[in-house]
């Protein structure tokens, strides 16, 4: 038989003047421009694409679109490598490349076949039943085992070099799908002056316009859609967009939409984005997404060349494109028979065979007319042919449908099925819909809705042309009024299309005399006919546990195509209505959507907005080595020549202890607290007393949460009687605003004070060190920076060069230190200018690990004590906590739990050899030689190397810590595997009567 | 995503705010006398109701203001929403 599968009728959808090389599994085919993969393999006579997941069957198309279960390929290669794609959604591009999955070591010869054979160990609920023991072999026997059998697809492990975008929308309406009853109500709506977006998934507009024989008013269904589109495109008021599927339904309208942008394109331009996602906030959502066809049930029901019949249909009327020479119409209804008057008008006669006793449709008395004899009250019994259909067994069905009377072998070489419909009703059920079942269409529709939502068309159990148009028109109007009042309806053409009789009530077959097949239901994850009998033998009641237990329904395509079927077999065997039985929930998203897309441009230094300080490039010219803080970037240390870390951060803290520092604290948060209430305001909030505060003065303050856990710490000073500047952790700065934001506008609206961030308004540079006194005088010269000038925790206003500056006399260093603040723009200019004078003083810049170092030492407390978990009198803050005021937390701090004596306190910790570096985060235990659990008395916060002393020094929280200096104990740290001798140490280990900052 | 309306910026999309819990919790009084089974209902003890529910919602990508929510927290439905200072009208 020739390999070419094409017809000869044009749709013009297909163009044969652009021919497009394509290689599937190694083998180079051509197909056409407007071609899928699916169809471009087809009409290659390619049917085998892929193995089943569990048994490793051959299988092939079953559908044309998003309901395809089986056809799944893995696409491109190397870091473009893609798993798990759908062929029937890939649009053929010149050398694409595709190969099939779950196949080794090729899809023809698949050793994983095995499976197919010893079946009888694979029934459902195997996974919880063959590998449950001995425990001992989960991790390494049985997981790698699944692991390996049910391989999909591989994930690239290269970054994905593609480029993705999001994008947001808001539209009064938004239609989802480009049926006959989308088109007429995004037409009725943007006539009527509302904004609309028209999306569609597949690369046409049009849904069953395209290959149903109907007219609309003087035209054909087809040529109505085309001519609907272009006056769509003429109006300004509406957004189409065709390959994008509106996958998910979220809360508030708000829906989500991925748009396959330049996947179809053969070079697209360097920007231009692979996929966008688009998040559309919709007034009203019109669910007009058609219906998918369902497939019938029957012995071997899943070989290469058994499709649905809908799908041969598009592929002949879209694709130009035939499934077959030589095919058997398996139905239980009237619609199948579109495709049989499809395949004859291609000269070709196919064989049709119809469960039902008869039907008087229109379809069907034409087929009769053009001569072909109906197999009438019989049905598919079973099916040949390895890697692709050969023959089918036809039975004559008895009179309760339960048997085959007779059974005949006709050779064929496709079978095009039909189910009847199931309505689309993902994306309402998404959206909170409490679905209905119809009786009529034997399938749940759309009832009560949560949000704004209107299903109309098929999605709506709507079957007929006439109805959908009706609907569409009629919805498009009605929901766009409310958004305009243009009171302007547009009336729904007269429509023809030939009349269908009922379906018939059958999914299943029985099997074939002597033989039992597997019939399944859901292809794509191998759930046959005899995997729900099996749940319910075993006691399964709950669609929601046979759901579970026979992994139906729970594949990518998540049961479009197989979830009815499985409920009405339910619904049989256990002799309940299908409303009783229930159905499970759709979530989205409803197709596969790729992580890259949802992610968009947030990747890589995108991930995260970086903040900088104005002295950053500074510090990239003179060598600094970055860290992240919160978002900022912050200098860590600045290595010279072939330094390591540690003896640069060494170098840097000596240097400020012996000489002067110039440390960049820009990213300290800094908020201006103005009004009358102020000093009030912040009596309540620190722990600490402020309302003597006086003006020009700054004070260190201690914030709690209401759980008496601290919360933050910082300085605070006073420039005028109502006027405060606070400062704030980097960690804690946009925590503490909204904190204090919630006491003035939620808790005391009374206090009449207000907070403005103004971190981004101040660049903060850090002199610290002995010699700091002598060069700040030199920069400054107008200001009296003796002690009495300007003393410990004074500030005063002066000026560079005219350039304002505020000096605060403050320290975390524990030395002599100042903090000048000017505004932003002349931090660079600034910091270059204290450098500059620095230079006769030896001045060096630190970073944040020596500011770390510098501040374990003497013992402050930072972040890594502050952790949540600690309250003032657990990290020696005991004497900022005023016993004469109320504040934020303080009730808190006299519960038992937190006035017991022996609470975990700070201390200090030196290792015994003053050699090894404790790990922060070990453990700190009494017996390093007990039989664990041994009891753990705290843990180890910050560890520096002392650069005043010269050895190891750490803080830790431990149990009763006031009582245990002195003592040795032992650090721990059972990931390093070590345990480190040491004595407990005052955490105040340098200057602990803190003279050094007031010298 | 949620769509809150803001009672000083209208209409916004939920990554602009942040959740701040019951509204209907009162701080006790500074310097108020409160045991402390009364002062850990104030700090720990929250209801977890199916349905209407009262709560702050903090603009904090926008006006930085505080607001009161009045929403179902099983359908997510917003009932309303008000300033600190005002009633919700349903």
């Amino acid at each position: 038989m020739s390999n070419n599968f094409r017809t000869t009728k044009s749709t013009g959808l297909i163009n044969k003047d652009k021919k497009i090389n394509f290689t599937f599994n190694g083998t180079i085919y051509h197909g056409y421009e407007g071609d899928t993969l699916a169809s471009a393999l087809i009409a290659n006579g390619v049917h085998l694409v892929g193995r089943s997941f569990k048994y490793h069957r051959p299988r092939g198309f079953l559908g044309v679109g998003v309901e395809e279960p089986n056809a799944m390929v893995q696409l491109h290669d190397g870091n473009k490598s893609e798993p798990n794609i759908i062929a029937t959604e890939v649009e053929l591009v010149e050398g694409l490349k595709a190969k099939s999955q779950n196949c080794w070591p090729s899809v023809q010869f698949d050793i994983g076949e095995i499976n197919n054979v010893l079946n009888r160990f694979f029934p459902a609920g195997f996974y919880y039943k063959t590998f449950m023991w001995p425990k001992s072999f989960w991790m390494k026997i049985y997981e790698p085992f699944i692991r390996k059998a049910a391989g999909m697809g591989k994930a690239p492990l290269l970054p994905d070099p593609d480029r993705y975008e999001h994008n947001y929308e808001h539209c009064d309406v938004l239609v989802v799908g480009s049926g006959p009853s989308g088109l007429a109500s995004a037409l009725a709506a943007a006539k009527n002056g509302a904004r609309v977006i028209l999306a569609e998934d597949k690369p046409n507009f049009g849904g069953s316009l395209l290959t149903d024989e109907v007219t609309i008013g003087n035209m054909s269904g087809k040529e109505w859609a085309s001519d609907t589109i272009s006056q769509l495109k003429s109006m300004p008021n509406v957004i189409l967009k065709k390959r994008s599927q509106v996958f998910g339904y979220y809360d508030h309208n708000m829906t989500v939409m991925i748009e396959r942008v330049s996947d179809h394109i053969e070079n697209p331009s360097k920007y231009t984005p692979r996929q966008r996602l688009h998040y559309i906030r919709a007034g009203e959502v019109i669910v007009s997404t058609g219906s998918i066809e369902r497939p019938i049930s029957f012995g071997n029901n899943d070989r290469p060349g058994i499709v649905l019949a809908s799908a041969a249909k598009e592929y002949m009327k879209v694709y130009e494109t035939l499934v077959g020479k030589k095919p058997i119409i398996f139905t239980n209804n009237d619609t199948a028979y579109s495709t049989a008057l499809e395949f004859i008008k291609n000269d070709i006669e196919p064989i049709i065979v119809d469960t039902r006793d008869s039907s008087n449709g229109e379809l069907v008395k034409e087929v009769q007319q053009k001569g072909i004899s109906i197999k009438f009250n019989s049905g598919i019994a079973d099916t040949k042919g390895h890697l692709k259909i050969n023959s089918a067994i036809i039975g004559k069905l008895d009179s309760s449908k339960e048997s085959f009377i007779s059974e005949e072998t006709v050779e064929c070489d496709c079978i095009c099925m039909s189910g009847g419909w199931t309505p689309t009703v993902h994306l309402s059920s998404q959206a909170g819909n409490k679905l209905k079942f119809n009786d009529d269409i034997d399938a749940f529709v759309p009832d009560k809705k949560r949000q704004k939502e209107t299903a109309i068309g098929a999605a709506n159990g709507s079957f007929t042309l006439n109805q959908s148009l009706a609907e569409g028109f009629q919805v498009g109007f009605d929901l766009s009024n409310k958004f305009t009042d243009q009171n302007n309806p547009t009336n729904s053409p007269n429509s023809n299309e030939p009349s269908y009789e009922k379906h018939e009530k059958l999914w299943c077959m029985p099997l074939p005399s002597g033989k039992k097949p597997k019939r399944f239901i859901d292809f794509q994850n191998d759930v046959a006919v005899s995997d729900v009998e099996l749940a319910i033998r075993e006691g399964f009641r709950s669609i929601e546990h046979v759901k579970r237990y026979t992994t139906l329904g729970m594949a990518g395509d998540q049961g479009k195509t197989s979830n009815l079927n499985g409920l009405q077999y339910v619904s049989k065997i256990e002799k309940k209505i299908v409303p009783e039985v229930g159905h499970t929930t759709f979530r989205p998203p409803y197709t596969p959507v790729t992580i890259g897309a949802i992610v968009g441009r947030e990747v890589g230094n995108h991930y995260l907005p970086t903040r900088k300080s104005p002295i950053h490039t500074w510090h990239e010219e003179n060598n600094a080595v970055f860290v992240a803080a919160g978002l900022w970037q912050r200098p860590r240390y600045y290595p010279r020549g072939s330094e390591d870390m540690n003896s640069a951060v060494n170098r840097e803290a000596a240097n400020v202890r012996k000489n002067v520092g110039i440390c960049d604290v820009t990213t300290l948060g800094k908020i201006d607290i103005k009004g009358p209430d102020a000093p009030e305001f912040l009596n309540r909030v620190y722990t600490n007393a402020w309302l003597k505060l006086p003006v020009g003065k700054a004070r260190y303050g201690v914030m709690l949460r209401e759980d008496g856990m601290v919360f933050d710490d910082g300085t605070t000073s006073r420039l005028s009687e109502n006027h405060f500047h606070m400062t704030t952790t980097t960690a804690q700065a946009a925590n503490v605003l909204s904190h204090l934001e919630y006491y003035l506008q939620v808790v005391w609206p009374d206090l009449d004070v207000n907070v403005l961030s103004t971190t981004e308004q101040w660049s903060g540079i850090a002199v610290a060190g002995p010699k700091s006194r002598d060069l700040l005088s030199k920069l400054f010269p107008d200001v009296d920076m003796s002690n009495e000038g300007l003393p410990f925790m004074g500030l005063v206003d002066s000026s560079i060069d005219g350039i304002k500056a505020r000096i605060y006399r403050i320290s975390f260093s524990g030395e002599l230190a100042y903090e000048v603040n000017v505004e932003s723009n002349y931090g660079l200019y600034i910091w270059k200018k204290i450098m500059e004078e620095g230079q006769s003083f030896d001045i060096q810049p630190y970073g944040t690990e020596a500011l770390s170092t510098l501040r374990i030492e003497m013992g402050h407390v930072a972040g890594a004590e502050l952790d949540g978990r600690t309250i003032p009198f657990d990290v020696g803050l005991n004497s900022m906590v005023s016993q004469k005021k109320d504040f934020i937390g303080k009730r808190s701090l006299s519960k038992d739990a937190f006035t017991e004596s022996d609470r975990q306190t700070i201390v200090g910790l030196v290792p015994l050899d003053k050699k090894t570096k404790i790990p922060e985060g070990s453990h700190i235990i009494e017996d390093n030689s007990a039989v664990a659990p041994i009891p753990k008395l705290g843990h180890v916060s910050s560890s520096c190397w002392s650069v005043e002393y010269n050895n190891p020094f750490s803080i830790a929280i431990i149990k009763d810590g006031k009582n245990k200096i002195g003592k040795n104990l032992y650090a721990v740290s059972p990931l390093k595997d070590i345990s480190i001798p040491v004595e407990v140490v005052s955490s105040h280990y340098v200057d602990p009567e803190g003279s050094r900052v007031r010298s | 995503m949620l769509e809150i309306k803001c009672p000083y910026c209208g209409k916004r999309s939920q990554n602009e705010f942040s959740y701040g819990g019951d509204a209907t919790i009162k701080r006790p009084k500074l310097g108020e006398e409160i045991s402390t089974e009364d002062w850990d209902n104030f700090v720990y003890y929250r209801d977890n109701p199916r349905g209407k529910h009262s709560e702050l919602w903090h603009h904090v990508s926008g006006c930085r203001q505080w607001f009161k929510v009045s929403r179902d927290t099983a359908t997510h439905e917003i009932f309303d929403t008000c300033k600190m200072n005002e009633d919700f009208n349903v």
